[in-house]
């Protein structure tokens, strides 16, 4: 313990001396965190600087091994590090799949080079990935796909279309799911492989979303020349790794919404939608007794889905195996953060029905468009459905 | 009333199903969004639907409306609600329209009224402010006294259809509580800015600064103006709740069809007892929902004591029935319901702005017990 206070006095005062003033409480949304790569540009240079500094000092991949650009710490220190940076409000230096998925998948199933290639790239924020598994017909059956990759020589060639790839047209890499054994059974024909997308045959296109965004896209791979060396793990063994990262990626996305990485707010975002659109009572309660049990539901839903992350990561440290409780967090975490978007809306009013212009703040249309956005959560990353079927089959083992 | 469908309402409803199919499919909605038309919605379509008698069913034959019932119109909403057809017969016949009804004296009637029901001009009711929320007389703008007239200022929020209206009701406060004044559109001190909102639909927002009006401009008794809100709003209600009726029963219908298309793992996704059994509960509160409609504009038609608390009933299964198509058809399409390509996307936006329109379930069914006396 007093390991962990040196080092949390320590990192305390690194983190003032070297945080610019002009990042402090910007709120890290998806939209304007950090997410590196060729393509970034900044409005406020300071966030580079902010990456750059914190990337020396191995802090935006604080768990990764030293010699890949992380910062070496345990887990407890991870944690230390996070609560200090939420004291000074800082958003993280970096985000993105780099860090939250491929990363960590090299780490278990990459081999030298490959991790000496990628990682280090990742945690300096160079290299922007993407995620290819889904296909047009392949979603929630994604051991369908249909990409395919021939072998001639030392490359793959590869042909076929991605679908809801998010951020593609940011993206420096892909990491994609492709065929390499069409005669195999589904599962067993995949291939999880690594791809530049600056390259002739690769094509992106942006999808409108009904919240009026193009966070995802279509992409297209027509013939495209990818190294060999280049595969993660062995041909045909890539339905592994892909569920390795799937897990890797719901606990993202249940961290994203469990609020780990978010600067805090001074305020309940619910008071402040109150004091603006609904009102007090005289007792200072929140004045539509349906909308103050919306609100007193959705706080303790997040707190209860916080404190069993707790209990999961508490049982991690103390060595036990991850218990059934961790099959539920993409879809509790999701799904909370539906209601809690769906009560923000309805506190909002008439308000909430701006989409641009006059006679609404960009705070209003830009909650009313996250709220739209949220209707994602329960499919992407596999549905809730699905992630309900892996309770009922795998968890509760009842029968198919 | 009976429950059931008369056989000329049946006609009705076929009428306008065939007319909506016909002129109004959902890409024309989408074409007025996407070209950001200044108008919103089809001017010579809307003539049509005069000369249908469809803005005319609820008024009597003196303005020269059809003399039909609320139970009518209802059904020609609910055929516009399915293709999310734009036209502003909601703010129109029954706002604008049912406050000249009720209030206006022959002589309003006839200047405003009868054009409304040519589709002539456009009648806006502008009674929401920023703090209403969704209390209907909870308003600041207020009404003084000058000379034989009145001087109006404040400001109105929400005004369905005012970016075209030719005329406002306005409500504002005088010595005797609320009272309705008729504001044209081009009066001076009166500015209106166009609202973009993401259903698509037209709205303004009203600054009325010191606009004066003449002692004849004023809609109904000083100070009686109150009541006739609330009841143009309780008409507006169930108005709105059998075009949100269509638009959900389309919603469900857009999912079920791809439930029936759509294959994953070998088999169609409709297969799959988890989406089976919330397609039936969906299918039941949509039923319900058609029930309340029904006889909430029946009793609107038949003067009903109970109209209050079954306007919120509908009210209140309408918002969460159509919320909840909308929610269930983008999570069945998975990640094309996400798309703007679509429909289904553009059936949730409607049906949470309809839902915050005339008060969400919550509030409803906080109206309703207070109605009901507990
Ligand atoms: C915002 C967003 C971002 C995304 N980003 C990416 C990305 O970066 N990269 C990527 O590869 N993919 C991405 N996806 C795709 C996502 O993983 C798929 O949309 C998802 O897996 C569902 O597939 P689908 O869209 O084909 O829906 P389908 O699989 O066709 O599902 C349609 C409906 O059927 C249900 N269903 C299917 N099978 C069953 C079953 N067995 N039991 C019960 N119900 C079932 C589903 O739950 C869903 O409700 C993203 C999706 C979204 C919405």
């Amino acid at each position: 313990m007093a390991d962990l206070d040196t080092f949390r006095a320590e990192t305390a005062k690194w983190l003032d001396q070297n945080a610019p003033q002009s990042i402090r409480g910007i709120p890290a949304t998806e939209l304007d965190g950090n997410w590196g790569g060729k393509k970034a540009k900044y409005a406020n240079p300071d966030l580079k600087t902010w990456l750059d500094v914190c990337a020396a000092k191995g802090f935006t991949a604080p768990t990764w091994p030293l010699e890949y650009g992380g910062g070496g710490l345990s887990k407890a220190e991870e944690k230390v590090l996070h609560q200090e940076m939420g004291k000074l409000r800082l958003p993280p230096p970096l985000v993105g799949f780099g860090l939250t998925m491929i990363g960590p998948t090299l780490l278990r199933f990459g081999t030298e080079d490959q991790k000496k290639e990628h990682l280090t790239k990742i945690t300096r924020g160079e290299i922007r990935w993407c995620q290819g598994y889904s296909e047009p017909g392949s979603g929630s059956d994604l051991a369908s796909l249909q990409t395919r990759a021939v072998r001639d020589g030392d490359d793959f060639v590869i042909s076929g279309q991605k679908v809801w790839t998010s951020y593609a047209d940011q993206a420096d890499w892909i990491f994609a799911l492709v065929r390499t054994d069409p005669k195999a059974k589904k599962q067993e024909g995949i291939t999880f492989i690594l791809i530049d997308m600056d390259q002739p045959g690769v094509a992106v296109k942006p999808i409108l979303l009904i919240s009026g965004k193009s966070p995802f896209c279509e992409t297209y791979f027509d013939e495209v020349r990818v190294p060999v060396k280049n595969v993660i793990s062995e041909i045909n063994a890539g339905w592994t790794v892909a569920k390795a990262l799937l897990g890797h990626e719901r606990s993202m996305i249940a961290g994203t919404f469990g609020g780990a990485s978010a600067p805090k707010r001074k305020k309940s975002r619910f008071v402040e939608l109150a004091e603006r659109y609904v009102g007090f009572d005289a007792e200072g309660r929140i004045d539509d007794a349906v909308l103050r049990d919306d609100v007193a539901r959705s706080e303790m839903d997040t707190r209860a889905f916080g404190l069993t992350v707790q209990r999961s990561t508490d049982a991690a440290k103390a060595g036990h195996q991850p218990g059934p409780e961790s099959s539920m967090f993409k879809v509790y975490a999701t799904e909370t953060n539906m209601r809690r978007h769906e009560v923000m809306v309805r506190m909002m009013g008439a308000q909430a029905t701006g989409w641009e212009g006059a006679g609404f703040d960009e705070e209003e249309t830009e909650l009313t468009k996250a709220w739209l956005r949220t209707r994602g959560n329960s499919i992407e990353g596999g549905t809730s459905e699905i992630q309900l079927n892996i309770i009922a089959k795998r968890v509760l083992g009842l029968p198919d | 009333m009976a429950l059931v469908l008369t056989e000329d309402q049946e006609l009705i409803a076929k009428t306008a199903r065939d007319f909506v199919d016909e002129e109004s499919p959902v890409s024309r909605m989408r074409a007025l969004r996407d070209s950001r038309d200044e108008t919103g919605f089809s001017r010579p379509l809307w003539k049509q639907m005069a000369e249908l008698g469809w803005l005319g069913i609820p008024f009597p034959e003196a303005v020269g409306g059809a003399g039909m019932g609320h139970a009518d119109l209802a059904l020609v909403l609910e055929a516009l609600g399915r293709n999310l057809a734009p036209e502003p017969i909601l703010s129109n016949v029954l706002m604008g329209g049912q406050a000249l009804l009720l209030a206006g004296s022959e002589g309003q009637q006839e200047e405003w009224l009868v054009p409304l029901v040519n589709g002539d001009k456009l009648v806006s009711l502008a009674y929401a402010e920023r703090a209403s929320r969704y209390a209907p007389n909870k308003i600041e703008a207020k009404a003084d006294k000058s000379g034989d007239g009145w001087t109006l200022s404040g400001e109105k929020v929400h005004v369905l259809d005012g970016h075209v209206a030719d005329v406002f009701v306005v409500s504002a406060l005088t010595p005797g509580g609320v009272s309705l004044f008729l504001v044209p559109a081009d009066a001076s001190g009166l500015s209106r800015e166009r609202l973009v909102r993401m259903d698509s639909r037209g709205a303004a927002n009203l600054t009325l600064d010191g606009v004066a009006v003449p002692a004849d401009a004023m809609l109904g008794e000083e100070g009686q103006g109150a009541a006739v809100v609330e009841q143009v709003i309780d008409r507006a209600t169930v108005g709105l709740c059998a075009e949100m009726l269509g638009g959900m029963t389309r919603a469900f219908e857009l999912t079920l069809d791809y439930l029936k298309e759509r294959e994953q793992f070998g088999v169609k996704i409709g297969s799959f007892q988890g989406l089976q059994h919330r397609a039936a509960e969906l299918f039941m509160e949509i039923e319900l929902a058609r029930s309340a409609v029904m006889a909430a504009s029946r009793a609107i038609d038949d003067d009903d004591p109970d109209l209050a608390r079954l306007v919120s009933l509908t009210k209140a299964r309408c918002s969460d029935a159509y919320v909840l198509a909308g929610n269930e058809g983008v999570q069945m399409f998975g990640g094309v319901g996400m798309t703007d390509e679509y429909d289904i996307g553009l059936y949730l936006k409607r049906a949470r702005a309809a839902e915050l329109t005339f008060g969400d379930s919550g509030w409803h069914r906080d109206r309703w017990a207070r109605l009901s006396g507990y």
